[in-house]
């Protein structure tokens, strides 16, 4: 019986677990006026006004493709160059190589806040304000290390003698790197970009003071609703949800591998 | 200690298995006895495993019963039925000292300090553990750690039985000897009923009186290593035990005679008489070691083209040819061996014959 | 694994150094730089060397959000750190329910954090949220926006509602990395379920849980836009932490060198605590292994 009480605890958890999101998944399909005026469970009478205005309205669906496009861009950077810094923490040993590993991982834990302004500055000399790579370049910052340090986990679980029959069978080194070593951390590297593009997609405040107009992300549009005045809930409800909607696609094609890529391999 | 006894015990992996092939366990009815030292051998995937874990109760079987001294323990779970088990890799509860972990399955069951302690060191003295036994048992190396689980296992004086799942799969093989021996001076010493699982064939000959030999999820026969040696059950017993294996040759049966691919090998009549009855596939068998081999024409001899000879040292095998047939010989290393041409014989009385893959008794 | 000894390996590491001395080093410099100015204006700025470091650690004001800030990272961990292990316990290994359950943990991980932030407000808003309207209509007065302990009590559930998942997931993938052999034979020896924990469970997910505990606490003392939105560090401070507290001096008030030598402070003291976390957690292990 034990285990029947562990699975109605689960289910509880789960359960609340889901609640404040339903609770905005209810808003957003309710007028402002029908929230305003009564409280009900579900949505009595059903709109999708929220979402209409959402997808119409450059000044909103614009958040979302800046947002897509700095998180790409940023996922495909942290792999580019986390990959072979990855390979070479795993299998190589050389001057400095455990302070650089954890010099890497001090920035993981370098407050966002510390750095907005001279970011700001940064940027402003080199014109990137408000473009996509400046966001892009400034989440490298927590997310390079993390990729490193996840990467060379899975790497670390590669026996080295592959390299070395590689090498004997006369591939070259990038030739080994791409067809041999890449597909077999192929989970590793899908994992870490589920990472990479978690972490990017739900930073905020870098993102917020790095840009303006032109590429500023939809968590940003969000906020600016917030602080004016005469809210729209059931508006700031629907773009809620659509915020969701990217990570829950990218949960559903690695679901499979979300336990194993956890495991992170060691501290 | 005691007598365990399984009945009709079947079982399946699958949730509504289908046909015979579903099952892992296909029809297992057969009895331990007290104090036996058993092995259970047999290839990979042929259902050992899955025994042991029904007999220790890791597993429910899907059909079947199985009782320790005439008590059912089918519903029992494995702490109950008092039993131990040892597995093919080292377990070991990697925060606890080498004596913590000896000591554990005592105290869960709430022994006396004094009687633990007693207990942990005759074993720690029986498996050479004593000078380890209060350090961490995760720095030790892979043989201590096998010897610690082998502890274990060893350690509760009052256990029905202790089955071995391969246990000496990771042992170096030089110590997998020596740790052998160790288990037999334990059997000798104890009484226990221990089973044996591996697929060693020099393995379980050494270990136990009884060997029970599985193949596809049954048992197809037990017996002391002479037997299994002189009188294999099933063609696959002479083919798995002895090294080579039995030969096989399908063939007919006319009188007193076997019909081989056009050739003639004499059988004893009354033998011959029962294949006839028995009806079915028929093939003949015969050990390497009691093939005739010899350079000129002999009375009974079969013509045959020696095509390979293997030199093993002590002796060599020999592999000569009739018609389709090839036929394995083993010949003391003395001997000189006929080149190309050659004659073969087969005694009647090691001659056995074998009904859709069972002996003919 | 033996590793090949090779100096060149520094090229491999070089695209890495690159991008992050782009990102850290030079913003850093940066910081480093301002911390010991005065600056009105473009040109116009005077070396004032440890001034702004003396006068930020006096700052009563940074005292009390340190303190904030310690309370709540030690309350985040004493609840999130059992409660992820214990429902990481009651999940199914494997099948199609573990896929659904690893799915709905991971929602609330990827949902932007100052939409974490809406989410709740909506969620405890006493006239239109479902927990602010169920608690106040059941005769208990709660507005997180005027009371400081509403404030905290619904940060707090927001924090374990958002985190604790990554706390679920990390010792899952500790648990099921734990051959089954060890469950058999803990059964064979009799073990009770609180033992199969202490000795079996616990010191293999070991190596899971000190990652979960360093990131936890990294993240929870770096949080930002969660009460940024949900509360704006109110009412009054009560919930200013130390990240709201800084911003608000380098950007609502742009007194830039004292945000500076604030920064490296702040800097200096996560990485101190999470080297002492690394080093009693490596002792620990040291001490296990001897």
């Amino acid at each position: 019986m034990i285990i029947r009480k562990r699975t109605i605890a689960l289910i509880i958890y789960l359960g609340l677990l889901f609640l404040p999101i339903y609770w905005m998944l209810n808003m957003s399909l309710r007028t402002n006026a029908d929230i305003m005026n009564v409280f009900a469970w579900y949505p009595s009478d059903p709109t999708f006004a929220n979402y209409m205005k959402i997808f119409t309205d450059p000044s909103w669906y614009n958040g979302y493709i800046n947002s897509i496009i700095y998180v790409t861009m940023n996922t495909g950077i942290s792999l580019l160059v986390a990959l072979p810094a990855a390979y070479a923490f795993s299998r190589y040993r050389f001057i400095g190589d455990k302070h650089v590993f954890f010099w890497l991982l001090t920035n993981r834990m370098a407050p966002p806040a510390v750095f907005l302004l001279p970011f700001f500055q940064l940027y402003s000399t080199f014109g990137l304000i408000d473009t996509h790579i400046a966001v892009a370049l400034a989440h490298c910052l927590f997310n390079v290390p993390l990729s490193v340090w996840i990467l060379e986990g899975f790497m670390g679980g590669i026996p080295k003698e592959i390299d070395e029959t590689a090498f004997i069978d006369g591939y070259s080194f990038p030739r080994f790197f791409i067809r041999v070593f890449i597909p077999l951390i192929r989970a590793g590297i899908g994992v870490t970009a589920f990472f990479c593009f978690m972490f990017s997609w739900v930073e905020l405040l870098l993102a917020r003071t790095l840009t303006t107009t032109a590429a500023k992300p939809i968590a940003a549009t969000m906020t600016r609703t917030v602080s004016a005045t005469g809210l729209d809930w059931g508006l700031l409800a629907a773009a809620g949800i659509l915020t969701i909607v990217p990570g829950a696609l990218v949960i559903y094609f690695v679901r499979n591998n979300l336990a194993k890529g956890f495991a992170l391999g060691r501290v | 200690m005691a007598r365990i006894e399984l009945n009709e015990i079947k079982h399946s992996y699958h949730p509504n298995p289908t046909d015979d092939e579903d099952f892992a366990l296909k029809r297992i009815h057969t009895v331990w006895e007290d104090g036996g030292a058993y092995a259970l051998l047999g290839p990979s995937g042929c259902g050992k495993t899955t025994m042991l874990n029904i007999i220790s109760g890791l597993l429910k079987p899907s059909h079947g019963s199985i009782s320790y001294d005439d008590t059912d323990v089918s519903a029992m779970q494995p702490e109950d039925r008092n039993i131990a088990q040892v597995f093919q890799f080292p377990v070991l509860y990697d925060t606890m000292t080498v004596y913590q972990n000896l000591a554990f399955p005592l105290k869960n069951r709430g022994v006396a300090k004094a009687d633990i302690d007693k207990r942990v060191d005759e074993i720690a003295e029986a498996l050479d553990l004593k000078q380890d036994l209060h350090k961490r048992a995760s720095g030790l190396s892979a043989d201590a750690k096998q010897k610690i689980s082998l502890g274990r296992g060893l350690v509760r004086s009052d256990v029905a039985a202790i089955l071995f799942d391969e246990p000496l799969t990771v042992i170096d093989p030089h110590l997998k000897w020596d740790l052998r021996r160790k288990l037999k001076e334990i059997h000798k010493e104890f009484k226990l009923t221990m089973i044996y699982v591996t697929h060693d064939q020099v393995e379980a000959m050494t270990f136990a009186d009884q060997i029970v030999v599985m193949y596809e999820g049954e048992i197809v026969q037990t017996g002391t290593p002479e037997e299994l040696f002189e009188t294999p059950e099933h063609t696959f017993v002479g083919y798995f035990i002895g090294s080579p294996g039995m030969n096989f040759l399908e063939c007919t049966v006319d009188g007193a005679l076997a019909l081989v691919g056009g050739e003639t090998i004499p059988i004893i009549p009354s033998y011959a008489d029962k294949a006839m009855r028995a009806g079915g596939k028929l093939k003949i068998g015969i050990r390497p070691m009691y093939v005739g081999l010899h350079a000129e024409a002999v009375e009974d001899g079969i013509a045959a083209e020696v095509i390979n000879i293997e030199d093993q040292g002590f002796c060599k095998i020999v592999t000569a040819k009739f018609g389709d047939n090839a036929i394995k010989a083993r010949i003391k290393d003395d001997r000189s061996i006929p080149d190309g041409k050659c004659w073969l014989t087969f005694p009647p009385e090691k001659t056995k014959l074998y009904c859709d893959e069972r002996l003919v008794k | 694994m033996s590793k090949w000894e090779n100096n060149r390996a520094w090229f491999f590491i070089l695209p890495v150094f690159v991008i992050v001395a782009f990102s850290a080093i030079i913003p850093l410099m940066t910081v480093v730089n301002y911390s010991v100015q005065d600056i009105f204006g473009p040109g116009q700025r005077f070396f004032v060397g440890l001034e702004w470091f003396r006068e930020v650690l006096l700052d009563t004001r940074l005292h009390d959000a340190l303190w904030r800030q310690l309370t709540f990272s030690g309350l985040v961990l004493l609840i999130e750190m059992p409660l992820g292990v214990a429902i990481a316990l009651t999940m199914p290994k494997k099948g199609w329910a573990s896929s659904l359950c690893l799915v709905i943990l991971a929602l609330p991980l990827l949902i932007p954090w100052n939409v974490i932030g809406t989410i709740w407000i909506i969620f405890t808003r006493p006239d239109i949220g479902l927990m602010g309207s169920l608690i106040n209509s059941a005769g208990i007065s709660f507005d997180h926006t005027a009371n400081a302990f509403d404030a905290w009590t619904t940060l707090m559930l927001m924090e374990v509602w958002h985190w604790t998942p990554l706390v679920v997931l990390l010792a899952f993938a500790g648990l099921r990395a734990i051959p089954e052999a060890y469950y058999q034979a803990a059964k064979i020896d009799g073990a009770s379920p609180w033992a199969i924990f202490r000795y079996i469970q616990l010191p293999k997910m070991r190596g899971v849980l000190t990652i979960a505990l360093l990131l936890r606490f990294m993240d929870s003392f770096l949080i930002y836009a969660e009460p940024f939105v949900l509360t704006g560090g109110g009412p009054g401070n009560a919930t200013t932490f130390l990240s709201i507290y800084l911003v608000k001096i380098a950007v609502g008030q742009f007194d830039l060198g004292p945000a500076a030598a604030f920064s490296l402070i702040y800097f200096l003291i996560i990485l101190l605590f999470c080297w002492l976390f690394y080093q009693a957690l490596q002792a620990v292990e040291g001490g296990e292994k001897s």
